[in-house]
């Protein structure tokens, strides 16, 4: 089919989102790009693949949130190279660099083009992502840095950071090893006297090659992998997961394994805001909220054990369904449970709002500009609290979202405040959605057979974790095998406005900035 | 200031109030107290370092430090630098970018250490497993006295691990 202002057949994808597909050549890959902007859309992934085992070539693949839904546009390329678009969408700065480390092709025109999830476990020219390229390469040694081929601290240290000078500017490494209980990652601040002048992040440490894995693995295995790509949001990774299985197979769960789902999900959102609001109030030196709120998260965790096996739900959502049902006694519990948060949760916020030094900490701290966000693309609660009304939940319901009328919490402001109350009011709406989904959702069966899916099968994955969007791109191999998996994280889009957010600010604020937003490390380096 | 107070003492001591199933905790939670105040002079300082983890072993380990758990209580104490560390709770399978900070970590570290290796990965490079990009266990890179098994490890399993650790160094078995 045609799309209105596209040149080329774009054919649609089965599944829980709405996803249309085609292959462009080099001229339509850009122009699509500037379409794409022009109409309002946002760059939602940029990956590699190689073809070279089905006797096709090199490609780079770009999915795109448009308004009729997903669009994934496929460039076979040549020579090694393809257009930039980082100059329409600076989200793909990046992921442009991350494909020329893993999959070897080089963004033609990019400004930016130092290496970056590579530091020194495989050297330039060496691509992880190839076919040619053995995962086990090169041989593990213990003890020794599996033969790298060169020094490991060499690699690190000469990574081309950019230098700001002039008189009184100096530099603050931070990382990879931080000094609390949080993911490594190098972080290098100029500053003057205690004003950040530049941040630059240096990510990658936690690379452990995690798309080469999936390749080692069956359809089933990866559901276990994708779980725990970032570990915080394993049911948004392992209900996308399973999205994009079922959209490769053409199979729709039953209803209730979709509503238990959702049930899932919710948790695990309001899990995970209970704990970075704990941890906020803490950074800004009220332990109470840290002691509050760790107890509530504690609570919901407890719950998650009894009533599905795990406490941060791992492995419960499965391709075809869930792995566990509730029972009567669990609506129940779960119902008991929201009336005790909800109070909590009111009375908290009302503190929270009240307290003169925490407030004082929270307002125009880290402020990203609704514009400046938009211009690059910020997404998730954090894009939320700036001003942009992306939620997948309400943009692209699918069941049982279409039928809860999710209500999208925004604010403008864009600060350390507003991250704060956009995460409490979700809250409130998650409590609301979980005692909808346990009045609504359908009896019967809460899983389904997944037949054996075609090999060349393409499926979709898109999920609104507590993060942000969650996406994976799924290409299916010979024997149900998975020939190519693009698991990505909103940590991708949301991790370069960390840097814009603690300009000007003090670098005592960062800790509490970067906790505003908590991004992941793991779901990032990949 | 009210409301604060009146919260406090509305939630009273979550510590104590452990419920049934925790029986076994409180038990080992007080050998373990009993074994810091003997061998550590009451204090205990653990260093946590990801190697390269998931990130689901940092949400239990953040769990010790809830009411519940109170590590802390315990005179368990995490720091920020390795030079002030007794014990390395280290994460995840080891990212071979991640190796050189991890060696350099545990150099930092003074004499005589311990090292918990935290979390399947951490005991047998779990799912990741070795490959171009990970060197797997913990292992395989430092020298580790006792693996907690687990994907993540409860926050009592830690504890466990912990204790056993330090149960470890008391008898003089720490191989090394």
């Amino acid at each position: 089919m045609r799309i209105e202002g596209h040149d080329f057949d774009l054919s649609a994808l089965p599944g829980a989102v709405p996803a249309l597909r085609a292959t462009v050549d080099a001229a339509q890959w850009r122009t699509a790009c500037c379409r794409i902007a022009g109409d309002g859309g946002r760059l939602v992934a940029l990956w590699g693949s190689d073809g070279s085992e089905t006797g096709n070539s090199l490609a780079v693949h770009a999915a795109y949130a448009t308004p009729s839904g997903l669009m994934l546009i496929t460039l076979p390329v040549s020579a090694g190279r393809y257009p930039d678009i980082s100059d329409v969408f600076p989200a793909a700065i990046r992921m442009q660099r991350a494909i020329a480390d893993l999959s070897g092709m080089a963004a033609a025109g990019a400004a930016d083009d130092r290496q970056w999830l590579r530091h020194a476990a495989w050297s330039a020219g060496e691509y992880p992502l190839r076919k040619n390229f053995s995962a086990r390469h090169p041989p593990a040694v213990p003890g020794t840095g599996g033969a790298a081929p060169q020094n490991a601290a060499a690699g690190m240290d000469a990574y081309p950071f950019v230098q700001v000078g002039g008189d009184g500017v100096h530099e603050i490494p931070v990382g990879p090893v931080h000094a609390g209980t949080i993911e490594p990652g190098h972080f290098r601040f100029s500053i003057i006297g205690e004003r950040v002048l530049r941040l630059e992040a240096r990510l990658g440490y936690k690379h452990k090659g995690i798309e080469k894995r999936f390749e080692q693995m069956d359809l089933i295995q990866g559901a276990r992998l994708a779980g725990r790509v970032s570990g915080d949001s394993t049911v948004a990774y392992a209900w996308a997961y399973a999205m994009a299985v079922e959209s490769a197979a053409a199979v729709t769960p039953p209803p209730r394994a979709l509503w238990l789902r959702a049930l899932l999900l919710e948790r695990e959102r309001i899990a995970n805001h209970f704990g970075d609001l704990g941890f906020l109030g803490n950074d800004a030196g009220l332990a109470f909220g840290l002691a509050q709120f760790s107890c509530l998260k504690e609570d919901v965790l407890r719950l998650n054990e009894t009533l599905f096996g795990h406490r941060y739900l791992m492995d419960v959502v499965v391709p075809g369904g869930v792995a566990r049902d509730l029972g009567a006694d669990g609506v129940n519990a779960v119902r008991a449970e929201c009336a005790v948060l909800e109070r909590a949760v009111a009375t908290l916020r009302s503190v929270y709002d009240e307290h003169p030094g925490l407030q004082d900490r929270f307002i125009a701290c880290g402020r990203v500009a609704p514009e400046l966000a938009a211009q690059l693309g910020l997404i998730g609660f954090a894009g939320r609290a700036s001003g942009l009304a992306w939620d997948l939940r309400v943009e692209y319901p699918c069941v049982p979202y279409g039928e809860l009328d999710v209500n999208m919490v925004t604010h403008r402001n864009g600060d350390v405040a507003a991250r704060v109350t956009v995460r409490f009011e979700e809250i409130a709406e998650s409590l609301r959605l979980i005692r909808m989904i346990l009045e609504r959702m359908p009896l019967g069966a809460y899983a389904a057979q997944v037949p054996a899916v075609a090999a060349g099968a393409l499926g979709t994955g898109w999920v609104e974790g507590w993060r942000g969007e969650v996406f994976i791109a799924l290409e299916a191999g010979q024997d149900n095998r998975i020939r190519r998996l693009h698991p990505h994280d909103p940590s991708w889009q949301n991790w370069p406005l960390l840097e814009h957010a603690v300009l000007g600010n003090i670098v005592p604020d960062f800790p509490l900035i970067n906790k505003s937003f908590n991004l992941s490390y793991s779901g990032h380096d990949l | 200031m009210y409301q604060i107070l009146k919260q406090i003492l509305k939630t009273g001591i979550k510590t104590e109030a452990v419920p049934q199933p925790d029986e076994a905790l409180r038990a080992t939670t007080r050998r373990l107290q009993a074994a810091v105040l003997e061998r550590f002079a009451g204090a205990l300082t653990i260093r946590h370092v990801d190697a390269g983890s998931c990130n689901g072993c940092e949400l239990e380990i953040n769990a010790l430090n809830n009411p519940y758990y109170n590590l802390e209580g315990l005179g368990i104490k995490f720091v920020a630098s390795p030079r002030h560390a007794d014990l390395l709770l280290v994460t995840g399978p080891v990212s071979r970018h991640m190796e050189t900070a991890l060696q350099r970590t545990y150099e930092a570290t003074p004499e005589p250490k311990l090292v918990v290796a935290t979390g399947d990965c951490g005991c047998t490079g779990g799912i990741f497993g070795e490959s171009y990009a990970s060197c797997g266990r913990v292992g395989n890179v430092i020298p580790v006295d006792v693996a907690v098994p687990g994907c993540p490890p409860t926050p009592y399993a830690i504890i466990q691990g912990i204790l056993t650790a330090i149960s470890i160094s008391k008898a003089g078995t720490a191989g090394r």
